[in-house]
């Protein structure tokens, strides 16, 4: 096992920016505070950093980047696709390349303004469309949101959840909130009255089964297991990695292969599990991609929480609440109550855990588990102490 | 009420011939002329078997709803004027696991917002009607076989 990556590197800093609507700042602007940011947090100088790995819908690019922090020679840069899927994968790829001595200090991040040109695609539709989209959007299967309600439904149909269920996941994330002074959600709480009185986005998906739309940046510095015992922070060790395009898959619109309730969490966390001395029974905090809150029992699941068919039921009882559910989740607010920036918030939150500065902090949690966008090529990372 | 809605590239490599079909009133798909695999979109090369020859072949057009949304704004603003209106996702009689997504309407000639929107069930039998828009021919949905 000395050649895969199990612990030999660490999140060592992390930075962000403000979570607002509307922010003036530019997204390489954003880009470039939160990656600034990072480096102070870890103790670093511009100049030692030399590996950069970004989502490929970033808007600000790695050249971009490197001149304004005022980098060194960078020596690893790559970059990964699939919107709210390659959060994690940023990270393992920066973790592979500093293990296998491509960079030594790798910086990941992501920048994303609600309004800016690439930041909404559904909304910038071409009138005449090629590929996959001219299978659903025609027919006013527009949004992402269309196209989880689809999958939601379906699973409540074969499974017998329902919107209690959905309900349990947007209540819990709205109470760790609003315990965490940055989250947008702050000072908005949130009650199943209110959750069953709101609009509808999507039948059977309402307001707050959505994640937020948010401007902001975060960033966070990756380097060997070797360097970060001599860095400031207490060391996020990154245990396990992994990534998933299942077989037949179609990103978003997974209608088309034989079993569209077995999302790629399935495939990423037999990788996962497999490279790690920690099973799910052993996970007692998580941070899940949660741009809809029927992604979180897909999720739970997927990552072997519980069976197939489970994951509503298993939200009951405050499951996913600080602190004394089974496995508190999103302690941060996650992207339907703290900020939507494609899932790189629950990676921060997973290491504030490991350090023991959460807002909602889980005593005693060896590992944390971080994933990244359910319904599209995805990845995970299993976060330790 | 059809301006601006989003519609496909007939031109498209691999869909035109799905398009074709759609004008003359026939619902094809794409099935492997080495191994008989169908294959919904319709892609160069068969999973199955990887052959590049493909013939397009005349389904029933009948088909059970497997999910449905009821879509509300904020949408583009053709789809918006419509709101709220259903799509659906059924799985054709040929082979379940081959679906298309459409719009369950209460004639051929309707509107997407016409059903009421809480008398669709999932297991529902449609069938295949073709609606004009522009020079694209949509497979939309009727109740029954």
């Amino acid at each position: 096992m000395k050649n895969t990556i199990k612990d030999r590197t660490a999140i060592v800093g992390i930075g962000q920016t403000v979570f607002g609507k509307g922010l003036e700042d530019s997204e390489l602007s954003l880009a470039c505070q939160a990656i600034s940011l990072a480096i102070d947090d870890a103790g670093l100088r511009p100049s030692d950093v030399d590996g950069l790995v970004m989502f490929s819908m970033e808007n600000g690019r790695e050249v971009e980047v490197a001149r304004n922090v005022g980098l060194g020679d960078i020596t690893y840069f790559g970059e990964v696709g699939y919107g709210g899927g390659a959060g994690c994968g940023t990270i393992g790829h920066a973790a592979m390349a500093v293990v296998t001595g491509q960079c030594r200090v790798a910086v990941a991040w992501r920048a994303r303004k609600r309004a800016a040109k690439g930041s909404r695609p559904w909304a910038q539709v071409h009138q005449r469309l090629g590929g996959f989209q001219q299978w659903t959007r025609p027919f006013g299967l527009l949004r992402p949101v269309d196209e989880i309600a689809m999958l939601a439904r379906r699973y409540m149909h074969e499974f017998g959840a329902t919107r209690n269920h959905l309900a349990n996941v947007a209540l819990a994330f709205r109470k760790h909130a609003n315990r965490n002074p940055n989250a947008a959600m702050y000072e908005k709480p949130l009650t199943r009255e209110q959750y069953m009185a709101a609009r509808w986005i999507a039948e059977p998906l309402c307001l707050f089964d959505n994640c937020l739309e948010t401007d902001g940046a975060l960033a966070v510095v990756v380097v060997s297991a070797e360097r970060a015992r001599d860095l400031a922070r207490q060391p996020a060790y990154i245990h396990a990695f992994a990534q998933s395009i299942p077989r037949q898959h179609q990103v978003m619109t997974n209608y088309f292969c034989d079993d569209p309730l077995r999302g790629p969490s399935h495939a990423c966390a037999r990788l996962l599990w497999g490279q790690s001395d920690f099973t799910p029974a052993d996970v007692r905090v998580a941070q899940l991609y949660d741009a809809f809150s029927p992604l979180i029992p897909l999720s739970l699941e997927g990552y072997g929480f519980c069976e197939r068919g489970e994951g509503a039921a298993f939200t009951n009882d405050g499951a996913l609440e600080w602190p004394h559910g089974r496995l508190p989740t999103n302690t941060a607010g996650g992207g339907m109550s703290e900020a939507y920036v494609h899932g790189f918030n629950l990676v921060i939150e997973g290491v504030r855990q490991m350090r023991g500065t959460s807002t909602s902090q889980v005593d005693g949690a060896e590992c944390c588990l971080v994933t990244s966008g359910e319904g599209v090529p995805t990845s995970a990372l299993l976060l330790r102490r | 009420m059809d301006a601006d809605l989003v519609l496909p590239d007939l031109e498209d490599e691999d869909a035109a011939p799905f398009w074709q079909g759609t004008a003359r009133g026939e619902l094809l798909v794409q099935t492997c002329a080495d191994c008989g695999r169908r294959r919904l979109p319709p892609r160069p090369m068969c999973p199955a078997c990887r052959s590049l020859n493909h013939q397009w072949r005349p389904l029933s057009g009948r088909g059970t709803i497997w999910s449905f949304i009821i879509a509300h704004p904020p949408l583009l603003p053709a789809y918006q004027a419509l709101a709220p209106y259903n799509v659906v996702t059924v799985a054709l009689e040929e082979d379940p696991a081959l679906r298309l997504v459409g719009n369950l309407l209460a004639r051929p000639d309707g509107p997407i917002n016409e059903i009421d929107p809480s008398t669709i069930r999932i297991g529902e039998r449609v069938r295949v009607v073709f609606q004009q828009v522009e020079d694209v021919f949509l497979p939309r949905w009727v109740r029954g076989w």
